[in-house]
């Protein structure tokens, strides 16, 4: 045993007799030195390096919770639940492709890695985007035989790594994805320690077992928008212009991000806001880097509609997505689908309380369990440990997804409804409030019970009549 | 497209009237039984060209390529009689790509498998994140090649521009002039009997001959980075 561990056994008690004894009055914590930021200064003094976790931001940031829908009164009509049509297809890659992705519904599973997770827990989320009529994604590490087996839709990851990548995978892919960045880390690489890279994992990914294995930031091979567009034609070339091309970005210019994206030729655009999840990345850069799925999409949805490609190109928007009210949100406020990771995860049985021993042992506990990288996981989902991934019952965990899609996309349909939507896409801002300030701000729609839109530019012409509470 | 008869005698596609689609389109179609010879004429430095094929044929460019060139190729041999742009052969698989000229930047990135020989310089990121290919060039190479090399070979005849082999893991890299610096964590290593016969090999396959395998120093990793320790920061 160390040092720093014996001290770091001596802090624990400590802590776990402070939390017997309780609180009293007096004891009064610090807003800026709270518990959480004494434990991370006493674990940066300890560890003297930067903490690395899964999962995505969890500190607050304008949500889609800070959105309502007004549903329909006089002036428009509700339709009926259960009887009367809100369909909720989807077609992706219509600009160029000759063969794009048909969804049946607006929800897509993110890219996840064989590698990040569990050859199992790779399966459950084909068998449940398939029985749902979705897709899945690979993600850093290549595309394994049983996920194109268990995927009726799958899209393929190009990213600055290209492990695993190759011709036949692509040719067997029924999308491509080129990952600039995800919301988790705008403008950085990806990491997946040496505990994970397992000798399938490394053989995969061309590399000794055992290593750290880092993964790059920028592409090896193209530099800028001119560059994609001319990249984006090589792709589609060696695919003979039979697969839609998404180009994926994290969420952080969209406005210049999304409109150069159309420009390069991209038929999809993915936009993941900063609350999209990750399996390994600097706690840091989780929570400081990008901006808030909310303020993204407008400035996205602007862009495609300067451009005239608004439902031309298709955006489909990740980062905190977890119910169907969510995705109703992202598609009113003019995504085409909405795209799920960390939910995905967390419904094929991530954090489950069943497992809680499980958590204790490794110090934490359901709900809060985040050491993704780490391989140890009690539910066999984020790891390569056979023992462990021998856990987890892929057709359960399928049944599981299937179940929270459907879910999710009931939620979505009633509110659509609600709204008098025989589509989901015909959702729109207009159907929206925001509950703050900053909400409204962002996602461009009146502070509810107002007619106002901070930020907005004042009308020139006559104004409609503000709402008075 | 004009057909240029059967035996020997190679395919011609002047892309000058025949729109590129349709020659990488006839390229994907082949089988392994089919014609074994095309010509391509009038490149005028179009990006892509002869991308994606996986068929035991002989492509010859008669010209300069664009970006791309012969990109994620598969049991071809394709030869530019000209100079190559960004990313030739990238991710190629198998075969053999041949520049008789310069090569742009990226050459050979992340590529797998088979050979790529240049026969003049290449740009920077040479052989960047390559996973299992053989480079060789004859003339130099410039700033960050061989960047995250993984696995595979990379033969300089001339010198190397700075940070060669930045961040390696198990590539082999083998250089003839001098190289202005090396990357983190690349050291230059032994050259024992197995490289130099490998070098031969390799030099041989490339037909390149005035060089001596024992000209060269072997540069590879020193695996230092292998396993994050915070007292390597400052390596980075």
């Amino acid at each position: 045993m160390t040092e720093f561990d014996a001290l770091g056994h001596a802090r624990d008690a400590v802590e776990r007799r402070a939390a017997q004894r309780g609180w009293r009055p007096g004891m009064r914590e610090s807003a800026l030195f709270d518990r959480d930021a004494i434990h991370e200064i006493q674990r940066a003094a300890r560890e003297g390096i930067y903490d690395i976790r899964g999962f995505g931001a969890k500190r607050q940031v304008p949500h889609f919770d800070d959105l309502l829908f007004l549903g329909a009164s006089m002036s428009r009509y509700p339709l009926e639940g259960y009887r009367e049509r809100c369909d909720t297809d989807v077609a992706l890659g219509t600009r160029q492709a000759s063969k794009p992705i048909e969804l049946a519904i607006p929800i897509t599973i993110a890219g996840m890695s064989f590698g990040a997770l569990s050859a199992p827990a790779k399966e459950a989320l084909g068998r449940g985007a398939s029985a749902t009529g979705t897709s899945t994604t690979t993600g850093d590490g290549g595309m394994t035989p049983e996920e194109r087996e268990h995927s009726k839709l799958l899209v393929y990851q190009l990213l600055p790594s290209r492990y695993g990548m190759n011709p036949d995978d692509l040719r067997r892919a029924d999308a491509i994805e080129i990952v600039v960045g995800q919301g988790a880390k705008p403008g950085g690489g990806g990491v997946l320690l040496g505990q994970k890279v397992s000798d399938r994992v490394a053989d995969m990914r061309d590399l000794p077992t055992g290593i750290d294995q880092r993964s790059a930031c920028r592409h090896p091979d193209w530099t800028g928008p001119d560059d994609l567009e001319i990249k984006i034609h090589e792709l589609r070339e060696i695919t003979d212009w039979e697969k839609p091309i998404f180009v994926k970005v994290g969420a952080t210019r969209p406005y210049f991000d999304v409109a150069l994206a159309v420009k390069s030729g991209a038929d999809v655009v993915v936009l993941d806001g900063m609350q999209g999840g990750t399996a390994a990345t600097q706690e840091v850069f989780i929570e400081h880097v990008g901006i808030p799925t909310l303020a993204a999409i407008p400035p996205a949805v602007e862009a495609l509609q300067d451009l005239g490609m608004h439902r031309e190109v298709q955006l489909v928007v990740s980062g905190g997505i977890r119910s169907g009210a969510d995705v109703a949100k992202a598609l009113a406020l003019g995504a085409d689908a909405a795209s799920i990771g960390v939910a995905a995860i967390v419904a094929i049985g991530d954090n489950s309380p069943e497992l809680e021993d499980g958590y204790a042992e490794l110090g934490t506990s359901a709900g809060f369990y985040d050491d993704w990288h780490e391989g140890r996981d009690p539910a066999g989902i984020s790891t390569q440990d056979d023992a462990l991934a021998a856990r987890f019952d892929p057709h359960l965990g399928g049944r599981r997804l299937a179940n929270y899609l459907r879910t999710m996309v009931l939620e979505a349909q009633t509110i659509a409804r609600a709204c008098g939507k025989s589509h989901v896409l015909n959702l729109e801002p207009e159907d929206l409030v925001a509950l703050t300030v900053e909400a409204a701000a962002m996602a461009r729609v009146p502070l509810a019970g107002t007619g106002w839109v901070p930020g907005a530019a004042a009308p020139s012409g006559p104004q409609p009549p503000a709402t008075t509470g | 497209m004009s057909r240029s008869g059967g035996g020997l005698e190679a395919e011609e596609v002047d892309l000058a009237r025949t729109p590129l689609r349709e020659l990488n389109a006839e390229l994907h179609a082949l089988g392994d039984d089919d014609r074994r010879r095309w010509r391509v004429l009038n490149p005028r430095g179009a990006h892509a060209v002869a991308a994606g094929i996986d068929a035991p044929v002989e492509v010859e460019i008669d010209g300069h390529a664009g970006y791309y060139c012969a990109g994620m190729n598969k049991r071809a041999t394709v030869r530019v009689r000209g100079n190559s742009g960004v990313g030739l052969a990238e991710n190629i698989m198998s075969g053999t790509v041949i520049v008789e000229g310069n090569a742009s930047q990226s050459a050979g990135a992340t590529g797998h498998g088979g050979l790529v020989l240049i026969r003049g310089n290449a740009s920077a990121r040479c052989g960047i994140s390559m996973k299992g290919v053989d480079i060789v060039v004859q003339g130099s190479v410039g700033h960050l090649s061989a960047f995250m090399a993984q696995k595979g070979r990379l033969v300089v005849c001339g010198d190397a521009g700075e940070a060669l082999g930045d961040s390696i893991y198990e590539a082999r890299l083998y250089v003839r002039g001098e190289v202005e610096s090396l990357g983190a964590d690349c050291v230059e290593k032994e050259m024992r009997d197995e490289h130099l016969a490998e070098l031969r090999d390799l030099l041989q396959r490339a037909e390149v001959e005035d060089c001596s395998p024992e000209d060269f120093r072997r540069y590879g990793s020193a695996r230092r980075l292998y396993n994050y320790e915070i007292d390597d920061a400052g390596t980075y």
